[in-house]
C-alpha cells in the first residue's frame, strides 16, 4: 500500500477548490453558494496542512492557520446566514438574482 | 485757497440724486423724483457759482497768472512708489469754467425736463440717469489723473448709452444707444493705449507731472520717447495721436462722427444736455487738458488735430442744409461747431498771443453750450407741439409759440455769428486765431460760417414761417407752450445766448494763465458777418414762404445733393467695412474656428467620458456571482502573467 505523498493531497485540494468555485458562480441558491466558500475555505486548510507536513514537519505554523481560518469560517457563516435570513425577509427567496441591490 | 469740501461736492450731489432716485425712485418717490433732482443739481450749480467767483476773483490769481491747484488728492491705486492712480480734484480756468458750463446747463436741462418728461412711465429712473451724466461728466473736468478722466469718461459713455436708449421699446433708440456706445468705445480703444504709452514714457498719471515732464526737451523722459520709433514716428507722437483718437471719438470729429446723430433717439433735452452742451465736447476738453504736450512736444499732431477739425466743420455743415429731421440737422450743426473749437487748437500754439485759439476754442465751447442747448430745448418745445421731428410737419408756428419763436431766433443769430450776440465774438476768435496762422483753415471755417447762418436760418424759417397759420391739426394744439418750466429754461439760456459775448474771456481763460488781450479788428469782422447775413438772405429767399425754389435747387446741384443728403455714405461705408470686410475676413473664420474647433475639443472630452463611461457601466450589475468570475479572471490573468511572463 503506497503512502500518499504531498501531491496527492494538492491534488484533492484542488479539486476541492475548484469544486467550490463552480459552486460558487452556477448556483443561485445562497445557501449552496455559502456552502461552495466554505469547500473553498477547506481546499486552503487542506493545502497548509499538507504543505506544513511535507516541508516544515517541525514547525505548527500551517496548524495555526488552519485553525484560525476554521474559526474565522464558522463567524462569517453565522454572518452569511443572518444576511440570508434578512434578505429572505425582505424579499421572500434567497434567489441571488433577485439580490441586485448591490450595484446602488 | 480753494475749499476741498465745496469742490468735492459739486460731483458728489447728482451722485447722491442718482443713488437715491435709482433706488428708491421708481417705488417710492415717483414723480417727486423731478424735483428731488432738481434740488440737488440748483445746490452743486451754486457751489460750482461760488467756486468760480472764489476762484477768478479772490486766490486763483498769483502775480496776474491764474494758478493750477489740486485741493485733494486721494491715493487710490499705489503700484509703486513713484506710480499710483489718485482720485483727486483740479482747479484751474478751464476746469471752473466747464464747472459752470455743466452744472447750468444740467440744471436747465432737469428743469425743462419736469415739463417735458412730465407723465413718463419711467420718470425717476430718467432723472436718475441725469445725476448719474452730471456726476461723471463733472469728475470728468475735475479729473487731476490721467486714468482718474479715463474712469470718468467711460462713465459719461455709459450714462450717453442709458440716455440714447431710455426709449428701450423703440428699435431705432436701441440701435442708436448701440452704434454710440461701440463707436465711442472703439476710439476709447486709442485713448487707453494713448495713456499707456504716454504715462509709460512719463512716468506717471498725474497731470502736472506728466505734462511737466513731458513738455521740457531736455528732460530724460522726451529723449528716451523721441528715441523710440515706431513706423517713422516718435513714441510721444503715437501717444498723443492715439489720445485724440479717443477725443475724436467722443467728440463726433470726422470720421468717427456716425453715433452722432443717431443719438438724437434719446429724450430732447438729452441731446441738448449730453450731445450738444457738454459731454461731447469732452473731446476738445481733453485736448486743451494736456494742450502744452500737443503744442510743444508734438506739434504734428497738433497740426493733424487743426486739419480734422476743420474737415468736420465743413462737412457737418453741409450735411446739415440737407437734412429733413430737425435733431439731426441740430446735431450736424453741434458737429460742426465743435469741428471750430478742435481746429481752433489746432491751430493755437503755447503762451501768449499765439495761444490766441486755446483761448477762442474755450470760449466758443462756452458760448456753444448756451445757445445750442438753447436750439436743443427750443426743438424740443415744437416737438412737444407738433409731435413730429420732421421739418415738413411744421411751419408758421412763430404765433402758437412766441417765447419759443423768440429765444430759438435768439439762438440762431447767435450761432450764425450776428453781432452782438454771443457766437459772434467766439467765431471772430477763432477766425483770427485761424487766419494768423494757418489760411487753408481760415478759408474753410470762413465758408463753414456762411453754411452755418444759411442751414440754420433754413431750419428757422420752415419751423416758424413757411407755411399759413392755420394749417396745424387742431388735434396738437391742446397743451400750448408747455408751462413755466419749460420756458424759463428758455429764456434763461436766452440770455445767455445774447450776453455771454460780452465776456473777456480772454482775461481768465489762455494757455500760460495770464490774462489775453482780444483785440478787434472791424475790416476783419466784415467778411464772416457779411457771409453770415447772406447765408441768413438766402434761407430767407428760399424758406420764408412754402415755394419750390428749395427743389429746383436740389435738383440743380444733382449728385452733391444726393450725397450729402446721403451723409457722403459714410454710414454706408462704415456698414460695408464692418459686415462686408471685418465679418466675412474675420468674424466668420473666428466664429467658425470658435464653433469648430474651440468649441470641437470641449464636446470632445464631453463626448468621450460619456462614451467610455457607458460602455463600463454594465460592469457594476450588482451581481455577486458576476464579480465574481471577473475577480477570478483577473486572478488568472495575473497568475499567467506573474508564472510566465514576468518572470
Amino acid at each position: 500500500m503506497m503512502e500518499p505523498g504531498l501531491y496527492h493531497i494538492l491534488f484533492i485540494s484542488t479539486a476541492l477548490f475548484f469544486t467550490g468555485v463552480l459552486g460558487f458562480l452556477t448556483r443561485r441558491n445562497l445557501i449552496t453558494m455559502l456552502m461552495s466558500i466554505e469547500l473553498i475555505l477547506n481546499s486552503v486548510n487542506l493545502n497548509f496542512i499538507a504543505f506544513n507536513k511535507y516541508i516544515w514537519p517541525g514547525r505548527m505554523d500551517g496548524l495555526f492557520f488552519t485553525l484560525f481560518i476554521i474559526a474565522i469560517a464558522a463567524a462569517e457563516a453565522a454572518v452569511a446566514i443572518a444576511i440570508i435570513i434578512n434578505l429572505y425577509r425582505s424579499s421572500q427567496s434567497i434567489d441571488v438574482n433577485n439580490a441586485e441591490d448591490l450595484k446602488y | 485757497m480753494p475749499n476741498a469740501t465745496n469742490i468735492a461736492l459739486i460731483p458728489l450731489l447728482p451722485l447722491a440724486g442718482f443713488i437715491l432716485l435709482g433706488l428708491f425712485g421708481r417705488k417710492y418717490i415717483k414723480n417727486g423724483a423731478g424735483l428731488i433732482g432738481t434740488a440737488l443739481l440748483l445746490g452743486s450749480a451754486l457751489l460750482a457759482l461760488y467756486t468760480a467767483y472764489d476762484y477768478f476773483f479772490v486766490y486763483g490769481k498769483v502775480d496776474g497768472v491764474y494758478q493750477q491747484f489740486v485741493p485733494l488728492k486721494i491715493t487710490w491705486l499705489a503700484f509703486s512708489k513713484e506710480l499710483s492712480i489718485d482720485m483727486g480734484l483740479v482747479i484751474d480756468p478751464i476746469s471752473v469754467m466747464m464747472l459752470l458750463v455743466v452744472t447750468f446747463v444740467s440744471l436747465m436741462v432737469h428743469i425743462y425736463s419736469l415739463g417735458y418728461m412730465k407723465g413718463e412711465e419711467r420718470f425717476p429712473t430718467y432723472y436718475a440717469f441725469l445725476g448719474l451724466f452730471t456726476f461723471s461728466m463733472l469728475g470728468l473736468v475735475l479729473a487731476s489723473n490721467i486714468f482718474q478722466m479715463y474712469i470718468f469718461w467711460e462713465l459719461v459713455g455709459v450714462s450717453s448709452f442709458l440716455l440714447i436708449g431710455f426709449y428701450y421699446d423703440k428699435p431705432s433708440a436701441v440701435a442708436a444707444s448701440k452704434k454710440a456706445f461701440i463707436v465711442t468705445r472703439f476710439a476709447d480703444l486709442g485713448f487707453l493705449v494713448g495713456i499707456l504709452i504716454l504715462s509709460y514714457f512719463s512716468g506717471s498719471f498725474d497731470f502736472q507731472t506728466l505734462i511737466a515732464r513731458l513738455t521740457s526737451p531736455e528732460s530724460n523722459e522726451v529723449k528716451n520717447a523721441v528715441a523710440s520709433t515706431f513706423l517713422g514716428a516718435s513714441a510721444l507722437t503715437w501717444g498723443a495721436a492715439l489720445i485724440f483718437i479717443g477725443g475724436a471719438g467722443k467728440s463726433a470729429m470726422f470720421p468717427l462722427h456716425i453715433w452722432l446723430p443717431d443719438a438724437m433717439e434719446g429724450p430732447t433735452p438729452v441731446s441738448a444736455l449730453i450731445h450738444a452742451a457738454t459731454m461731447v465736447v469732452a473731446g476738445v476738453y481733453l485736448v486743451a487738458r494736456l494742450f502744452p504736450v500737443f503744442s510743444v512736444t508734438t506739434p504734428a499732431v497738433l497740426e493733424i488735430i487743426g486739419w480734422v477739425g476743420a474737415v468736420s466743420a465743413i462737412i457737418a455743415a453741409v450735411i446739415a442744409c440737407t437734412q429733413t429731421d430737425i435733431k439731426r440737422v441740430l446735431a450736424y450743426s453741434t458737429m460742426s461747431q465743435i469741428g471750430y473749437m478742435m481746429f481752433a487748437l489746432g491751430v493755437s500754439s503755447y503762451g501768449g498771443e499765439a495761444g490766441l485759439g486755446y483761448t477762442a476754442s474755450m470760449f466758443h465751447l462756452f458760448t456753444h453750450a448756451m445757445f445750442k442747448a438753447l436750439l436743443f430745448l427750443g426743438a424740443g418745445a415744437v416737438i412737444h407741439y407738433v409731435h413730429s421731428n420732421e421739418m415738413k410737419d411744421m411751419g408758421g408756428l412763430r404765433k402758437k409759440l412766441p417765447i419759443t419763436h423768440f429765444t430759438f431766433l435768439v439762438a440762431c443769430l447767435a450761432i450764425a455769428g450776428v453781432p452782438p450776440f454771443a457766437g459772434f465774438f467766439s467765431k471772430e476768435e477763432i477766425l483770427l486765431a485761424a487766419y494768423n496762422s494757418n489760411t487753408a483753415i481760415y478759408w474753410i471755417a470762413l465758408i463753414t460760417s456762411g453754411l452755418t447762418a444759411f442751414y440754420m436760418f433754413r431750419l428757422y424759417f420752415t419751423i416758424f414761417w413757411n407755411k399759413a397759420q392755420g394749417e396745424h391739426s387742431a388735434a396738437a394744439n391742446k397743451h400750448g407752450e408747455g408751462g413755466l418750466v419749460m420756458m424759463l429754461p428758455l429764456v434763461l439760456l436766452a440770455v445767455g445766448a445774447a450776453g455771454a459775448g460780452f465776456i473777456p474771456f480772454g482775461e481768465f481763460v489762455s494757455t500760460d494763465g495770464k490774462a489775453l488781450e482780444s483785440h478787434f479788428h472791424l475790416s476783419f469782422s466784415l467778411a464772416p458777418v457779411a457771409l453770415g447775413l447772406a447765408g441768413i438772405l438766402a434761407a430767407l429767399w428760399m424758406y420764408a414762404k412754402a415755394n419750390d425754389k428749395p427743389a429746383r435747387l436740389a435738383a440743380s446741384l444733382g449728385g452733391l445733393y444726393k450725397a450729402a443728403y446721403h451723409k457722403f455714405y459714410i454710414d454706408e461705408l462704415y456698414l460695408f467695412i464692418t459686415k462686408k470686410v471685418l465679418f466675412n475676413l474675420v468674424g466668420r473664420p473666428a466664429a467658425w474656428f470658435d464653433r469648430n474647433i474651440v468649441d470641437g475639443l470641449m464636446n470632445l472630452t464631453g463626448n468621450s467620458t460619456v462614451l467610455v463611461s457607458e460602455g463600463i457601466k454594465k460592469f457594476q450589475s450588482g451581481k455577486v456571482q458576476q464579480y465574481a468570475i471577473f475577480f477570478l479572471g483577473a486572478v488568472v490573468l495575473l497568475a499567467v502573467l506573474f508564472i510566465y511572463v514576468w518572470r
